[in-house]
């Protein structure tokens, strides 16, 4: 069935879809940042595939992960085919994704939709005008990973306050944090 | 800046009062905030506030391994913690690849759903008394109390469980549970028939809830609606009935669904739901006593969970809607990162939209009806 899946959706995207994987039933397509409304448009309104609806976008951010992968090599590999994380051959993947996840409400099926956005160039387009529904994930991402949505009607932060000077889902920020609260001070 | 967005409305005549609700007031359900610009009683646009309970759950995801973070997720929606502990369990159960034993399921089935009829009975309680209702709020509490007591019997916590173990439960259920069930069942009917008979056709019930905060089915799945709130808008969509998980395949059960999405409907679809959850408790039940007794309630799970390097997306029906959570694992034995999915999120950002043109009584009666938990909202 992933296969199928696979098939029809790059039977819809043709060569905008960079690297595809499929872990566990979860099908997940890369495709270049600067298309993705595009990309998602077609989806939508592919008639075989019709991902109508938008559950959820969010960021990840992937500061360590290469690093890590690339040291332990004698470890035994898990299970799973990974291949979304090949071997940086080059130079590393880019430091940030934006992984949006779909469903079509006729077919059940989901899909993963991962664009990588790389540190000196932090911006995604909006998707607010296909999904309302991304208001809220686009304003939290750029809260929490300063990445930023071109075409978002209200880009303010979301759930921390405004004046906050960090991105703290970033991986490079600590879990205690770093005393912002006791630099600020309130009106 | 939040001030510039509410001053700015547009087609302002300038006579417009600007109205703080919240974070700490009685009618706004945990920390939640609205500022919203009224026009005489006429709410012209509400700009909701979120991030007063943000504990940064997500982080500490990262920071702790896959077994600890179990007690965190009682924290999302604290009033069915049970729903949120079995759907993140179910996560890393398929990212390890993990098969449950199915007396194991029975167990999560049974205690689920008794969380979602307790969240259910909280919500139409306090429906009830942010509209002026406050006697079905006391018939519901105190046999939410009781299924409390189960909860509380069976692993010594009455709100925050960590119900279960990633692979299986901790314990199989009690002896009495069956003359525990058997006293609660017709007590939660009496107290469903009797909310029922004080709210559902009484003339004010009706006047204050009826075509209140309507909303199309259409810009529900634009908004990214789900759960009851979708439901009551007319999409028969239940993650239970159209992507089984567990064993849901094999109970019958009903999804009602409204007409109008209104405050009313969305009344209507709780009160239905506590119902069908009281007929899958029953049928999960009958198969759980055909069980053998020592029946495994664990899958073989190794100490240290460590699974293989990947990303999974696990989504269950908790009784707000969809709750669904991201996992990227590295390898070790902490998760990359954690996303949680939680259903009031999405609901809420179409606050706005919601309410608009609607009195600010109103406003507080929707709310109260899209069960936004602060909790789960801000993580």
């Amino acid at each position: 069935m992933t296969m199928d899946l696979l098939k029809g959706v790059s039977n819809c995207l043709g060569p905008l879809v960079v690297a595809s994987g499929e872990f566990r039933g979860d099908v997940t397509v890369e495709v270049p940042k600067a298309r993705i409304a595009e990309v998602l448009a077609r989806l939508r309104d592919d008639p075989n595939l019709a991902y109508d609806f938008l559950v959820d976008l969010f960021g990840v951010d992937n500061l360590d992960l290469y690093e890590k992968a690339a040291k332990p090599k004698k470890k035994t590999e898990g299970e799973g085919d990974a291949a979304e994380e090949p071997k940086p051959a080059g130079p590393p993947p880019p430091r940030f994704e934006v992984i949006y996840l779909l469903l079509s409400l006729s077919t059940n099926r989901r899909l993963h939709v991962k664009v990588r956005v790389p540190e000196d160039d932090l911006s995604v387009p909006s998707v607010t005008g296909l999904w309302k529904a991304a208001t809220w994930p686009e304003r939290e991402v750029y809260d929490m990973f300063g990445i930023r949505f071109p075409g978002h009607p209200d880009l303010r932060r979301l759930l921390m306050w405004d004046e906050f000077p960090a991105h703290p889902l970033r991986k490079d920020y600590p879990l205690e944090g770093r005393g912002e609260e006791r630099i600020l001070r309130y009106e | 800046m939040v001030n510039e967005c509410v001053v700015n409305a547009g087609h302002s005549t300038g006579d417009y009062v600007t109205i703080n609700i919240g974070p700490s007031h009685p009618a706004m359900h945990g920390t939640l905030r609205v500022i919203a610009q009224t026009d005489g009683e006429t709410v012209v646009k509400a700009d909701p506030e979120i991030g007063y309970l943000h504990r940064g759950v997500e982080k500490l995801g990262e920071h702790l391994t896959y077994h600890q973070f179990i007690p965190i997720t009682d924290r999302l929606n604290y009033c069915s913690a049970i729903a949120n502990n079995v759907s993140y369990e179910m996560a890393v159960e398929k990212l390890m690849g993990l098969e449950v034993p199915e007396k194991a399921q029975l167990i999560r089935v049974i205690m689920t759903e008794l969380a979602r009829i307790a969240d259910h009975q909280v919500l139409v309680g306090i429906l009830g008394v942010d509209l002026g209702a406050f006697t079905p709020f006391f018939y519901l509490i105190i046999q939410r109390e009781e299924i409390y007591e189960i909860f509380e019997w069976y692993n010594g916590a009455r709100l925050t469980n960590t119900f279960g173990r990633i692979g299986g439960v901790e314990a199989d259920l009690p002896d009495d549970f069956d003359a525990r069930w058997r006293e609660l069942r017709p007590n939660l009917f009496k107290a469903i028939d009797e909310t029922d008979k004080l709210l559902t056709h009484n003339r004010i019930w009706m006047d204050r809830t009826i075509g209140v905060t309507a909303f199309s089915p259409e810009d529900a799945l634009a908004w990214g609606f789900t759960g009851p709130c979708l439901r009551a808008c007319g999409v028969k969509r239940d993650l239970r009935k159209d992507e089984p998980y567990g064993l849901y395949d094999r109970f019958t059960f009903d999804v009602p669904i409204g007409k109008n999405g209104d405050v009313f409907d969305r009344y209507m679809i709780r009160m239905k739901e506590m119902e069908e959850s009281i007929k899958i408790i029953d049928q999960a039940y009958a198969m759980y006593q055909e069980m053998a007794p020592d029946a495994p309630l664990m899958a073989k799970v190794p100490k240290v969970i460590k699974p293989p390097v990947g990303e999974v997306y696990h989504a269950t029906e908790a009784p707000n809607g969809e709750l669904g959570f991201f996992i990227k694992s590295d390898g070790s034995d902490k998760p990359y990162r954690i996303k949680i999915r939680p259903p009031c999120y999405m609901v809420y950002q179409a606050f706005p939209e919601l309410v608009k043109g609607e009195m600010i009584a109103d406003l507080i009666a929707c709310l109260s009806s899209l069960n936004v938990i602060a909790g789960e909202l801000d993580r």
